[in-house]
């Protein structure tokens, strides 16, 4: 057996080479003997009542096997991550375009779709709410009202700083699109009833015991009955963790007594998933000439849509890093995240940052230019470091390399200016711009973002460990229901396995539910919460082994020591080969892992609601073309924050990735709705960048071990999608001197100088006088909006997507 | 599924059943059947009809089947038709490009086709043959409209021929990003030196692609033929005059505002490199 990567080492996927040669199965490729398809019909409107449901028309065509409506549902009708609020079937209301009405299965798939478009729905149309500043005086769309929540962070005395004369004062208003998670892998899965009146769901998702208990509650099973398998992920990003097919599989396999397949279309993924909460801010940054800053103003709208989701613990996320990563003596920031008639926002990479950290690094630019300092130096001198507060309070008490992550950003060398290829000018290969239409931009750019889940929420990971000897060789089998969602679970588990027993073959089984949880692959938290339960069992292994030594030689385990697949005796006068003390008796430890524990924010937002943070920095440089608007980014430089890279390979795939996703946001991906409906329906529209718009991405990795965290890695999942969105836009900015005050630009925006913003509405509050363009007058936090019934069990803490 | 080897078997099987539909490389017709937006029962594939296939190259024009690929275009016809194997080059991925055909792009009279504006630049006549025989139908006369070609039951564009014109021909494309990208606008511009004309095609901006007529003749009377020269200021009036020639398209990929504004751009980049070449 060769030697296998250890941690820290390059470690291949095993799954790479099946996953570019077309052989690795996904959740679409499943298949079973007699098995159905189904499909949802799905609401044409945002906002409709049903006035009635006729199956017949469907059921009428051969070959269908059931339509099931609300009324089919047997246990509770409603589902949702923090509170069950969604229908599994609309029943006498439509909340938005898309929401399924109905579900037909069928003995194929072509036939299943035909099925669900003969299904005869009545609706009468409603106005759709689609203004979320409108929605919390709006009539209710829903039992638990319009407001999902409302939250104040309060810091220090803003008005003291409004009462200052000599502070520089920089105001502006930000808007941020729909960002959809555009997996390539659309959803997909496989429902097979079992003998035990149970089933068992294989489908590809970020966490497996939270779809398993809303399927069983729906279901009116216990949650042992109702088995889920993890099937192939073809991309997540947030965009998994709550249900959507699953249930719907599970009902119809249940009713018709077969296994039955389900798969989305790219428009109805558009419709059946939730996306980034679009956004519209508020900022206004105080600070003294010299460049240090005072205060911190802002208010952040997130459009929830229909459905709660995770919007209270995004909108959470918003709030408490709405500054960035500085230190701000006074702050005040009102959030509201809302209902309206648009599909439900909730996970996707960054969780409520990208957004804020659009608005407060655009804000930071706006404040070096009104001082006429270097916008590199202001961050410099205004990052937050090791025992800094945050505007919540809290004081870092790990690491915080900003400063670092910035330095090593702007380390990078420039690269080359433009060449004579035509085909790597904005215009690219439509040849539009020549040589004497480009200008060149850079842009910088920082963010940090809390790891793991937040404001107290439970956050455990389970794993098992099992080390057995097979045809004379050590075989390390690890158990844990960690979701494999390109991340990269799969290398580390057995790089820990390695390191820490020293034995090299180790064999994952599947994640699944017959284990205890491991809580969603998000929040960045998996390399640390279930990489910690890993070890953990690993320890617990390791612990068993030499106790079982120490017994036969009636000695303690403290004496003996593993070392490179042997157990030594610390006074060095044994040495035993592994495979020998584990024989025929296999060794197997399960271990739960969780973190230190975290606080709620009281009425001011404050508290220490975060377990660690992970920094980043960003520079961007873009080739404009100003006059058509056409933007190529000709190169991203970042220094990030890792504590230390455990598998430097699935770093590099992190950053690259969550680069070209910011990148995605800044630039390209919108899901652009008219009137509450989603009108973008493909991949033709809705563009995800392709290797020729991202450049190239040059990294530096800040390793300073996280104390308390696994081998002292930070998660990174994320933060490489935070700080390059604004990198991206202040680079093209600097080639335009355009304001760009949303995102994704678009040619139109930078062509013709109108990026479309309006004033900023206060929720709830009078409209902005017609003509001011910067922020609302009058006092912040007016007095603050009652939650309504339902939500008060809040927030749902969780941490990141 | 027929698979033809001849135009004449083609044209039987299309006859024989009037609900048969062509099938070039697929690009247009298979997404729009798994969209569900089309269903077609019999599919009339005609990459083995020869006559659809190859190019000949004249001395007094260049005749183009209509089964040849993006990809051929851009490989053949490079140095007799730049413009049109630049719009061949901007076509979205090597996959498309491999598959997709000329006629397939004249048959799906998309409001983006990048044919189109460049045929019309070349004042070329298309080919199509049907029951009824064969006809030459000018490029300006093909679409009627969005998705609307003027061919009768059973014809299908077999060739295109273009004449030959000594002098430059620029081609602009312009999308949301610079490659892998519907246009939201596109320009063909010929400056035509032995007929001293200036034909301009605009596609992608309105829902067929247009001719500038009053443009065009404007850049004519200013521009001096016998130096190919012109006021330095003639691009710019040029560009503001094809913009002007009829209200753009207002839809999810751009605004109005911002395709008026591209096509006059677009434009007067293309006269400019024209006129400097
Ligand atoms: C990724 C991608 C990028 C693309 N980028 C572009 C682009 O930049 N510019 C652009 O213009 N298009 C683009 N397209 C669209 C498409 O590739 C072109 O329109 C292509 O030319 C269609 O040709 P085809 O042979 O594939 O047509 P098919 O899909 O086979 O057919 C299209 C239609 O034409 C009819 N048809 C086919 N052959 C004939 C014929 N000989 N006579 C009459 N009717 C016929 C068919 O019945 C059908 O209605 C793109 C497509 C994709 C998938």
């Amino acid at each position: 057996m060769t030697r296998g990567p250890r941690i820290g080492d390059p470690a291949p996927r095993p799954d790479g080479p099946d996953k570019v040669t077309g052989r690795f199965p996904y959740s679409s490729d499943l298949r079973a003997p007699g098995m159905l398809w189904g499909a949802a019909v799905r609401s044409p409107h945002a906002s409709a009542r049903i006035v009635g449901i006729d199956p017949a028309p469907a059921l009428a065509l051969e070959g269908v096997a059931a339509v099931l409506t609300a009324d089919d549902v047997p246990g509770r009708p409603t589902y949702g991550l923090a509170v069950a609020d969604q229908p599994a079937f609309a029943r006498d209301l439509v909340r938005h375009h898309g929401e399924a009405v109905a579900v037909v299965a069928a003995a194929t798939p072509d036939l299943a779709r035909r099925a669900a478009r003969a299904v005869a729905v009545d609706y009468a149309p409603l106005d759709p709410l689609t203004d979320p500043a409108a929605a919390v005086t709006a009539a209710p769309l829903h039992p638990n009202g319009n407001v999902f929540r409302h939250l104040i962070v309060r810091r220090g005395d803003v008005a003291a700083a409004a009462a200052d004369p000599d502070l520089v004062t920089v105001e502006d208003t930000y808007e941020v699109g729909r960002q959809d998670p555009a997996f390539l892998g659309l959803e997909s899965g496989l429902a097979v009833p079992a003998a035990d009146g149970g089933v068992d769901l294989a489908v590809s998702t970020q966490f497996l015991h939270a779809d398993r208990d809303q399927v069983a509650a729906s279901l009116g099973l216990a949650p042992e009955r109702v088995r889920l398998t993890l099937a192939g992920v073809g991309g997540a990003f947030g965009g998994r963790e709550d249900l959507t097919l699953h249930l719907h599989l599970c009902l119809l396999a249940l009713r018709t007594g077969r296994p039955v397949g389900m798969a989305y279309d790219r428009s109805e993924s558009f419709v059946g998933h939730v996306t980034r909460h679009p956004a519209r801010m508020w900022y206004r940054h105080r600070a003294t000439r010299d460049g240090t800053l005072v205060s911190v103003e802002a208010r952040v709208l997130l459009d929830g849509g229909a459905y709660q989701s995770t919007s209270a613990a995004v909108l959470a996320n918003a709030c408490c890093f709405a500054a960035g990563p500085y230190r701000v003596p006074h702050a005040l920031v009102e959030g509201w995240a809302v209902r309206t008639n648009h599909p439900p926002a909730g996970a996707l990479r960054g969780f409520g940052i990208p957004q804020v950290c659009f608005a407060h690094e655009s804000q930071m630019d706006a404040l070096a230019a009104a001082l006429g300092v270097d916008p590199v130096d202001l961050r410099r001198r205004n990052a937050l470091a090791p025992g800094d507060a945050l505007l919540t309070g809290q004081r870092i008490t790990g690491t915080a390399p900003a400063v670092a992550c910035l330095d090593a950003a702007v380390a990078h060398p420039l690269p080359a200016p433009p060449d004579d290829d035509p085909l790597r000018r904005p215009g690219g290969t439509g040849l539009a711009t020549g040589p004497g239409d480009v200008r060149r931009g850079v842009g910088v750019a920082m963010a940090f973002k809390n790891l793991m889940y937040s404001e107290g929420l439970q956050d455990l990971s389970t794993a098992s460990v099992r080390l057995a000897v097979d045809g004379g060789e050590l075989v390390a089998t690890v158990h844990c229901a960690a979701a494999e969602v390109g991340q990269g679970f799969v290398t580390l588990a057995q790089q820990i396995v390695r390191t820490e027993l020293g034995v090299d073959r180790v064999v994952l089984r599947a994640a699944d539910t017959s284990i205890g949880e491991a809580g969603s692959s998000s929040a960045s938290r998996q390399s640390w919460m279930s990489g910690g339960a890993v070890a953990a069992a690993c320890a617990g292994v390791r612990d068993e082994v030499l106790a079982r030594v120490a017994a036969g030689r009636g000695g303690r385990g403290e004496a003996f020591a593993l070392r490179d697949g042997e157990v030594v005796s610390r006074d060095g006068g044994l040495r035993l080969p592994l495979a020998e003390v584990v024989g025929a008796d296999p060794v197997e430890a399960v271990r739960v892992f969780t973190h230190a524990d975290t606080a709620p924010l009281d009425a001011d937002g404050q508290g220490d609601a975060h377990v660690a943070f992970v920094f980043t920095a960003h520079r961007a440089v873009v080739d404009v073309d100003p006059a058509l608007g056409s933007v190529q980014v000709v190169q991203i430089a970042t220094g990030q924050d890792i504590g230390r890279a455990l598998n430097p390979l699935a770093v590099t795939g992190q950053l690259e990735g969550g680069i070209a996703q910011g990148l995605g946001l800044a630039l390209l991906e919108d899901v652009v709705t008219r009137e509450g409906r989603v009108a973008t329906r493909t991949f033709q529209d809705y563009l995800v960048p392709t290797a020729l718009d991202v450049g190239d991405v040059v990294a530096t990795l800040i390793e300073e071990p996280e104390p308390g965290a696994p081998y002292g890695a930070k998660g990174v999942g994320e933060a490489p999608t935070l700080s390059s969105i604004p990198a991206v836009v202040a680079a093209v900015r600097a080639a335009t001197g355009r304001r760009l005050r949303r995102v994704p630009v678009r040619p139109a925006h930078v062509a013709l100088g109108e990026d479309g913003v309006a004033p900023f509405v206060v929720p709830g509050g009078p409209a902005a006088p017609p003509g001011v363009v910067t922020g609302p007058e009058g006092p912040l936090a007016k007095p603050a909006l009652t939650d309504p019934p339902g939500v008060a069990e809040l927030p749902g803490g969780e941490g990141g997507a | 599924m027929s698979r033809p080897r001849g135009l004449a078997e083609a044209i039987d099987v299309l006859r024989a059943d009037p609900a048969a539909v062509p099938l070039g490389g697929g690009t247009d017709l298979l997404v729009a059947l798994r969209a569900g937006e089309r269903s077609v029962r019999h599919v009339v594939a005609l990459r083995r009809v020869e006559e659809l296939a190859g190019v000949t190259t004249g001395p007094d024009a260049v005749d183009l089947g209509a089964g040849l690929t993006w990809a051929g275009m851009e490989a053949q016809v490079g140095a007799t038709l730049p413009a049109l194997a630049a719009a061949a080059r901007a076509v979205g991925s090597p996959q498309a490009r491999n598959a997709g055909t000329l006629g397939g792009n004249l048959g799906s009279a998309a409001i983006t086709g990048s044919t189109l504006p460049v045929l019309l630049a070349l004042d070329a006549g298309v080919e199509v043959a049907g029951p009824a025989g064969t006809r030459t139908v000018p490029a300006g006369d093909l679409v009627r409209g969005p998705g609307d070609v003027a061919l009768h039951a059973g014809e299908i564009v077999t060739r295109v021929r273009i004449p030959r014109a000594r002098g430059p021909q620029q081609f602009l494309k312009v999308g949301q990003r610079g490659s892998v990208i519907t246009a939201v606008a596109q320009v063909a511009l010929v400056l035509d030196l032995g007929a001293r004309r200036v034909r301009c095609g605009v596609g992608a901006a309105t829902p067929v692609a247009f001719r500038p007529r009053a443009a065009e003749r404007a850049a004519e009377a200013a521009i001096d033929w016998d130096a190919v020269t012109a006021d330095p200021d003639l691009p710019r009036r040029f560009g503001a005059l094809v913009a002007a020639d009829r209200p753009p398209l207002d839809d999810l990929r751009a605004s109005a505002a911002y395709r008026r504004h591209a096509v006059a751009v677009l434009a007067e980049r293309a006269l400019a490199r024209a006129l400097a070449a």
